[in-house]
């Protein structure tokens, strides 16, 4: 009797397993298939597709051959790549496609290449640099970039800080007024593509007062930018009177915004509390958690839950998915660390609905079982992901490809009527 | 197996020694891991396993299980703000100071630390601390 519950549960969770592989391990919406078109191709960041297919990806370190800019082709067809080649030797996040060009950033500089027909590389020794001396200093360190209608590109240069603190990072310590990170970083800033060797006198801050930006994107409907930043952390450790662990856990909200020229979305003197849906001044420029800041800071057009990390935005043009999913953004999430010591969230990819351009302010959860838990059950040390979402990029069919950056899969995601 | 009063109170002396060493030693740990979830836990992880590419592992890390006590307590005193590479991956996020952490309660941390997870290294003694501060303070010096 024993051994046969024994072997009915044994059959029910190998059913399980094999109907969970059956799409890459992820759970999606009726009709979604998954698959691995690539796995363990090093630190993946973003990702860029050309009309042909062919997937580029951009590594953060350089993997075992030393390359960092991998080139995934799927020749026969399959919906796996089967030929993958490289080069390049920096690091970093930033990849787009455009024409035939083909941008990288490294965590200082963006780099232009350009493809051949075949989309293959042509000069992957001699890149053009188009902008450099972009400050790198380990914090929010990643560039990354996408571009407007116009060939104007923007590039996000993150706050070397965690709230503008005089020593960063400091129990109780006081915030620097005005901020001087934000002349050179702490924003997005605009520059030309069609120039070479720019730099900061050359570009323009497009926009303020955002900490760290990893995913944005052009939203081609509303003919704007929209951007999605990582909040402020450890409310609870440096100002335990104020917060809890359980508040630090939930505060503040991950915020995406549409931006316009000259906006400012408050960092480091307020931070979005999804809770009292207000902006509020940061405990290190007198806040209390509850004092509101200035009323001409920009309010996010969708607020997600705190320290998930969005990594990726994609605006969804194609005609394969289901007609909600049109012109709507799709948006990774990495995964927390500073919900600890409470239960990390994220791993996972949202879909947030537009409405002739705008948000509905609606979010759902579109692709979920990236960190390979069982029942659901919840990562509490972020290391044991088994992956992360990270870049987001569209195929010539409508297909979604989703890159992780622990181990290198490429997720394809695809619908089926 | 005592067979005169000296031998006798003798044997007693290293047993209760033993017990009192024992239980001191297991209330170093507990109180080292107490400091831990309090002052590393949200960065370093419940399992030591620290964030990729962001705050630094402590579980297998070779500096951590290493022999430069100097150099650990140095960064639990002043935390660290360094690029610096750990077993072939930089570290991104910088670390708070901890300046008001006693040389007993360094030694708890780091004894915890470095017997956790699937660290198998010695345990660190207050007057290693001590030793290391003094250390510490001759090379910032010159």
């Amino acid at each position: 009797m024993k051994k046969g519950i024994y072997l009915l549960l044994l059959s029910i969770s190998i059913q399980f397993l094999a109907n969970a592989q059956d799409n890459a391990g992820l759970t999606l919406p009726t009709g979604f298939k998954a698959n691995l078109f690539a796995e363990n191709i090093g630190s993946a960041r973003h990702i860029a597709i050309s009309k042909n297919g062919v997937v580029f990806a951009k590594l953060n370190r350089a993997d075992k051959q030393g390359r960092t800019i991998i080139r995934l082709a799927d020749e026969n067809k399959d919906g796996v790549s089967d030929n993958i080649t490289g080069w390049a030797n920096y690091g970093g996040t930033g990849i787009y496609l455009t024409g035939n060009a083909l941008y990288a950033s490294s965590n200082e500089a963006v780099f232009k290449y350009e493809l051949d027909s075949k989309d293959e590389v042509v000069n992957p020794l001699s890149p053009i640099t188009v902008v450099s001396g972009l400050i790198s200093r380990r914090q929010h360190e990643s560039k990354s970039i996408t571009f407007d209608k116009a060939n104007n590109i923007y590039v996000n240069i993150g706050a070397y800080s965690n709230a503008c603190q005089e020593k960063d990072r400091t129990p109780g310590g006081k915030g620097m007024m005005p901020c001087p990170i934000l002349d050179s970083a702490g924003g997005i800033w605009k520059f030309d593509a069609n120039k070479e060797n720019q730099t900061y006198g050359d570009g323009k801050r497009y926009a303020t007062g955002l900490r760290n930006v990893i995913g944005l994107d052009w939203n081609p409907q509303a003919n704007k930018l929209y951007v999605a930043q990582h909040g402020r952390d450890q409310l609870n450790t440096f100002f335990p009177s104020l917060y809890t662990d359980a508040q630090n856990a939930e505060l503040p909200a991950e915020t995406f915004y549409e931006i316009n020229e000259g906006d400012n979305a408050g960092w480091p003197y307020v931070y979005y509390d999804n809770f009292q849906h207000k902006k509020i001044v940061s405990p290190e420029y007198g806040g209390d958690g509850k004092k509101e800041g200035a009323s001409d800071i920009k309010n996010p057009a969708v607020a997600f839950p705190a320290h998930m990390a969005p990594m990726g935005v994609l605006f969804y043009t194609g005609n394969q998915f289901p007609a909600k999913y049109k012109n709507g953004a799709f948006i990774t999430f990495h995964g927390s660390w500073n919900r600890a010591p409470l239960p990390q969230e994220g791993f996972f990819v949202a879909f947030v609905p537009f409405k002739n351009g705008k948000a509905t302010g609606e979010w759902e959860i579109f692709a979920n079982g990236f960190a390979g838990t069982i029942d659901g059950a919840k990562i509490t040390s972020t290391r044991s992901a088994k992956a992360r979402p990270c870049g987001l990029a569209q195929g010539p069919d409508g297909s979604i490809y989703v890159s992780d950056d622990t181990k290198g899969s490429i997720f394809k995601i695809s619908y089926q009527k | 197996m005592c067979n005169s009063k000296i031998r006798c109170f003798l044997f007693g002396a290293i047993i209760m020694l033993l017990f009192v060493s024992i239980k001191t030693q297991a209330q170093n740990l507990e109180n080292g891991k107490k400091i831990y979830q309090t002052k590393c836990l949200v960065c370093h992880q419940s399992d030591g396993g620290g964030v990729p590419n962001m705050n630094a592992p402590l579980d297998g890390a070779s500096n951590v299980v290493g022999n430069d006590i100097a150099r650990l307590v140095k960064i639990i005193k002043n935390g660290f703000n360094e690029r610096v590479e750990l077993d072939g991956i930089y570290y991104s996020n910088s670390m708070t100071a901890n300046p008001d952490l006693t040389p007993a309660q360094i030694s708890d941390v780091l004894s915890y630390i470095r017997t956790s997870w699937s660290n198998k290294a010695t345990k660190v003694t207050t007057v290693q601390v001590q030793q290391a501060i003094k250390g510490n303070q001759k090379t910032s010096a010159k």
